[in-house]
């Protein structure tokens, strides 16, 4: 990108009497030729990029197989709308645990911090949690929720296979999210902790008032790349059988021998968490920023 | 000068009395043994080159730091006591710190009324009232609603000061507070400093500023090597210093200015 930013003749309405001058001119136009020049070198690029990747797809062998395999038109516009049907479960499902996760995660990791000697077996409590539920791969916890709670056959534990899904991405993210609040609760700085005692303010009157509101900013941008993840992993409790997005792509698959519900499926996943991706990174923009002003430090 | 005699110990005691005062990070003592009173209504300036302990002193008054050995008492209260409500002392002090410290998240406003609000109990309306008094009078009723990144170094330096005054503290301590300044900016935070000792406050503060020590300052303490080398009136110490230690540090300090 260019470094300059300056706005064309800024000074040029100021009432001082300053005219810009000959070189100012010569320089701004250089300016304006280099960036156009660096604009089309951008676009060449990627137009040319894109031909050769779409070349390389439609000259191989097997091209043909996988257009009408993945591809395929009237599939696509015969299941879409199941497809997206099965895609709302993931969204209620994804927004459901997130909420779930939120609350218990930043709990998780408030227990984790506090140094009071009553909380200690729930201290350890909690840091094993993290251990174990980080260690366990998502899939396999699903499956272990989702066919173990239920053969229990305990009074009251739920069968529904979205219920118990939503359980074991909990269970897992939890873990994860919890730790992303306890680094976003250390990266505060100690001075911070200092200003606020030195006031008289109680711990938690400090972790409540100063600590935990930064933290949490530091920490959205971290957050939502796990929740883009959660989105996605929601496609993993098909395996226990309710006809979200993926179990529906599936049934359609396998009673037509293509695979082009999947495609489907997977542009619905693709447009959910693109904009989330962006909001994100814009967050992260911000975030920046406000770090780099000199007020906390 | 004020005219009563310098740690009196006996009658009239001095609001904050410290006593053999030792403390070590380990294994490096920082404070070897430090006895210094403060009167009510003193202005305290305590000088010395970097790593004499100053900075040390203060932390151990506002009990960021627990003493290894010695007495420090705040009125009545030993601050040293281990069974002593920590929080409920710092109430009593304020603290305005090199780096201001101001809490970023937070409004001018906010800033200076959270302490009031959450560790006094004082309402809303009431501390925001007296926030506002506080403003005007250090020059900030304009940036009440600002964020300190708005500020410059100067004005987030009142800022933290207003808040370490919210509280109407009985001892204020500073802790070179203009060290971070640009220097055309150092006169305006002086400025207030000189202001709160006219109206009585009782300040102990680490500076390097020696002019302002000289005018402002009721005695200037020079700290060498974890005790207290020299004290006195600010003409006595800045002016005729007795100790060779305090004459080579201020030819080195004043020959650079």
């Amino acid at each position: 990108m260019s470094e300059n930013t300056t706005a064309p003749g800024p000074a040029a309405t100021e009432d001082d009497g300053y005219r810009p001058s000959a070189i100012r001119v010569e320089r701004e136009r250089f300016r304006r030729g280099r960036r156009r020049r660096d604009g089309l070198i951008a676009i060449g690029c990627t137009v040319g990029f894109v031909v050769l990747v779409c070349v390389g797809l439609v000259s191989s062998p097997g091209w043909g197989q996988v257009h009408s395999t993945f591809l395929n038109g009237a599939e696509f516009r015969r299941y879409f709308g199941g497809i997206l049907g099965g895609f709302w479960l993931n969204v209620q499902m994804f927004l459901v645990s997130e909420v779930a996760i939120l609350v218990l995660a930043l709990l998780v990791a408030l227990i984790r911090v506090t140094r009071a000697p009553g909380l200690a077996p729930l201290r350890w409590t909690a840091t094993l949690y993290v251990d174990l539920f980080r260690g366990v791969p998502t899939l396999l916890l699903v499956y272990l929720v989702g066919f173990g709670v239920p053969a229990l056959q305990l009074q009251g534990t739920p069968s529904s296979p979205v219920v118990l899904g939503c359980i074991a991405l909990i269970l897992s993210y939890t873990a994860y999210v919890g730790e992303v609040f306890r680094a976003g609760l250390n990266s505060v700085h100690p001075a911070q902790r200092n200003a606020a005692k030195a006031l008289g303010l109680s711990e938690g009157q400090t972790l409540r008032h100063v600590i935990l509101p930064q933290a949490v900013r530091n920490v959205v941008p971290p957050l939502l790349n796990d929740f883009i993840a959660l989105q996605k992993d929601t496609a993993l409790t098909s395996v226990l059988g309710p006809l979200e997005a993926l179990r529906v792509a599936q049934i359609h698959a396998t009673y037509d021998f293509n695979y082009t519900p999947y495609f489907a499926a997977a542009l619905l996943f693709i447009l959910t968490t693109i904009p989330l991706t962006r909001y994100a990174d814009w967050l992260q923009r911000k975030a920046t920023v406000r770090q780099w002003a000199e007020a906390g430090r | 000068m004020s005219g009563s005699p310098s740690s009196g110990a006996g009658s009239g005691e001095a609001l904050l009395r410290i006593r053999a005062l030792r403390k070590s990070y380990g294994g490096r003592v920082v404070l070897r043994s430090i006895d210094l009173d403060v009167a009510e209504h003193q202005v305290v300036c305590l000088i010395g080159g970097s790593g004499s302990g100053k900075s040390t002193l203060l932390r151990c008054v506002d009990l960021l730091d627990t003493v290894d050995d010695g007495t420090i008492h705040l009125g009545d209260t030993e601050l040293t006591d281990p069974q002593l409500n920590a929080n409920a002392a710092r109430r009593r002090i304020g603290v305005v710190f090199q780096s201001y410290n101001l809490f970023p998240h937070l409004s001018v406003l906010e800033n200076v009324t959270l302490a009031p609000r959450k560790a006094h109990k004082i309402p809303r309306r009431e501390a925001e009232q007296h926030a506002q008094e506080l403003l005007a009078r250090l020059g900030l009723a304009e940036k009440a609603k600002d964020y300190p990144d708005r500020l410059s170094g100067g004005q987030q330096q009142r800022v933290a000061i207003a808040r370490a005054l919210a509280t109407n503290p009985e001892l204020l301590l500073f802790d070179e507070i203009t060290a971070a300044l640009d220097p055309e900016l150092v006169g305006e935070v002086l400025d207030v400093v000189s202001d709160l000792k006219h109206s009585g406050m009782t300040i102990l503060m680490a500076t390097h500023e020696m002019g302002f020590a000289r005018h402002a300052a009721d005695r200037v303490c020079y700290l060498e090597d974890g005790v207290i080398r020299e004290q006195g009136s600010a003409e006595q110490v800045l002016g005729d210093p007795q100790h060779a230690s305090t004459q080579r540090f201020l030819s080195r300090v004043l020959d650079h200015r």
